[in-house]
């Protein structure tokens, strides 16, 4: 048996004793350890995205960018986010306001349901609408009759993105409105407010925050998704390529340097989106500091 | 919580059976009834059918590759992901916010961006394919670069569960222990690590979910060589490509049910952290 007061170190001039602090040289061997991990899994492969868009210089970088396929994948890539961000947008603040403000039997359950497209493999996403629309699917043959395409178009492209992005925003919402409670909304109604006025005017100011962080995610896997859309899009080139598939057809093509042009597009997008979602983080943390000991937490 | 046999709240706020109608609705359209279609589309097959579809030689071997890889991605990212979320919480060194939002990248880049970008590095002549090669380490088209891929996916997900956990952490209790004579290593293994173990465990099954259905960053660095190099979504998709679509969906179903499960064991780990966190505070 040891003394115990003996272990103690004197303190060093901080306000904890020295023993709950690594030694200076266990604490460099581990931020030498995760910084190499993240430079080599990280830092490596996205430098080498702009590396290799540049490497035959910005004439050819920026032919590659304003060329007629490239530009009608950034457009059909633009439009598919377009739908399926708004739609998606809107089932999250209908899915919150239902779970987060009411109680109701199988709540759990519903909340996994939701969750569930995450834990679908992207190549899935695709086929489950391929067994529905294609042209040997269940409403593959009304569809020809009525000379309408959903595979292989662009309905597919949206559904298929709309499925990979379905929980973004209302699994950001969920929380943050549990969290918040229902007392404002309640004051608002006796005062007189209607429902959408206290929807409009009380609930959405308080959750903007969590909705911009939700769409921010949405947005970028929208316009990044790979797997699930290229099940259902069929490449034809200039019809229902998006971005992430002309990188891979031209890949494909050898044309290294265009695809990575057009890769660094996309890893612009993730950069925004990071930088975005650090400022939100950012100001949530300070309203949160302000305004009450608990709240919302990613 | 909700508990079944309470009496339920009533709320006096407008909407319920708009908001609630229209989520099981879109729900239902979305992603409940195209699901069950995969599901309908097996049962199409008998019993031996399925059996035969899913079992053949190239199949297991992909599902021993996609296991396997997701598995070891899991084991680095459990480990690695712990050390950075340490590092990120208890120490102060220059660019650390910087180093903190990046963390999220797998997140937000694109996966075909990202399997080219590693393909570049890691091919032979890569920045780092070249170093490793005059080891004799060959990356880039073998099982080693579908674990690269794998490891990239999912490394988001430890960090982010164990990093609030760690924040939480009462120093007091390390103090505790330190005062009590245990060693800092001692005072790590017994104090920190169980108060961690299931966000630890959470990340890890998360990583794990993630990389079994991760497509679009390892086709292209795992040159996807049947029975050698084809993770299970290529051979779906092979399939879809020959219009053999009971065969793919025969294998969907599969990875669908493991994912599932998964989902389950993710499930069960939350709820064991949030009991175990709110019976020690």
């Amino acid at each position: 048996m040891s003394a115990p007061a003996a272990v103690l170190a004197p303190p060093m001039g901080g306000v904890r004793p020295r023993v709950v602090d690594e030694s200076r040289l266990v604490q460099w061997l581990l931020i030498g350890t995760a910084l190499s991990f993240l430079t080599f899994f990280l830092l490596v492969p996205l430098a080498a995205v702009f590396y290799e868009a540049l490497r035959k210089g910005a004439q050819a970088y920026f032919s590659a960018l304003i060329e007629p396929d490239a530009l009608a994948a950034i457009k059909l890539t633009l439009l598919t986010a377009a739908i399926a961000v708004p739609a998606n947008l809107v089932f999250g603040v209908a899915a919150a306001w239902a779970i987060a403000k009411f109680d109701f039997r199988g709540k759990q359950v519903l909340i996994t349901l939701i969750d569930l497209p995450f834990s679908v493999s992207p190549v899935i996403s695709g086929l489950i609408y391929v067994l529905i629309f294609g042209a040997q699917g269940v409403l593959g043959p009304w569809l020809a009759a009525h000379d309408m395409k959903v595979i292989f178009a662009v309905p597919g492209i949206v559904l298929a993105t709309i499925f990979v992005t379905f929980p973004f925003v209302a699994r950001e919402l969920i929380p943050l409105m549990q969290a918040q409670g229902n007392e404002e909304e309640e004051a608002a109604l006796t005062l007189g407010a209607s429902g959408w006025q206290t929807f409009w005017r009380v609930t959405l100011p308080n959750i903007k925050w969590g909705l911009l962080y939700g769409v921010i995610l949405c947005n970028a896997r929208a316009m990044g998704e790979f797997g699930a859309v290229s099940v259902v899009s069929g490449h034809i080139r200039g019809e229902t390529n998006t971005l992430p598939l002309h990188v891979e057809i031209l890949y494909n093509e050898y044309q290294s340097a265009a695809a990575f042009a057009v890769a660094s597009l996309l890893a612009l997008l993730a950069l925004v989106t990071l930088g975005l979602k650090s400022v939100i983080e950012w100001r949530t943390r300070r309203e949160r500091a302000v305004l009450s000991p608990e709240g919302p937490q990613l | 919580m909700y508990v079944s046999n309470v009496p339920l709240r009533r709320s006096v706020l407008p909407g319920f059976g708009l908001a609630l109608g229209y989520t099981l609705l879109y729900l239902s359209l979305i992603v409940l009834i195209p699901l069950s279609a995969a599901f309908l589309k097996t049962a199409s097959l008998t019993w031996t059918q399925f059996l035969g579809a899913v079992t053949t030689e190239r199949a297991i071997a992909s599902y021993q590759l996609t296991f396997g890889a997701s598995l070891a991605g899991a084991i680095i990212n459990a480990t690695f992901g712990l050390i950075v979320a340490w590092v990120l919480v208890r120490y102060s060194f220059p660019g650390k916010r910087l180093i903190d939002g990046l963390v999220d990248l797998p997140f937000a880049l694109p996966t075909a961006v990202a399997g080219i970008a590693l393909t570049a590095i890691y091919a032979e002549a890569g920045w780092l394919g070249k170093p490793l090669a005059a080891l004799g380490i060959k990356v880039a088209f073998t099982p080693l670069g579908v674990l690269v891929a794998l490891t990239f996916i999912g490394l988001p997900f430890v960090v982010r569960t164990v990093q609030p956990v760690l924040q939480d952490l009462e120093r007091e209790l390390e103090e505790a222990a330190a005062s009590l004579g245990a060693s800092r290593w001692q005072t790590f293994v017994r104090v920190i690590l169980p108060y961690i173990l299931p966000a630890l465990l959470t990340g890890f099954a998360l990583a794990f979910a993630r990389a079994i259905g991760e497509y679009g960053s390892v086709i292209f660095i795992a040159g996807n060589l049947p029975l050698k190099t084809e993770i299970t979504p290529l051979l779906i998709m092979t399939k879809l490509e020959q219009y053999d679509y009971a065969g793919a969906t025969a294998l969907a179903v599969v990875m669908l049910v493991a994912s599932f499960l998964l989902l389950l064991a993710v499930n069960l780990l939350q709820w064991w952290a949030a009991r175990r966190s709110g019976a020690e505070v």
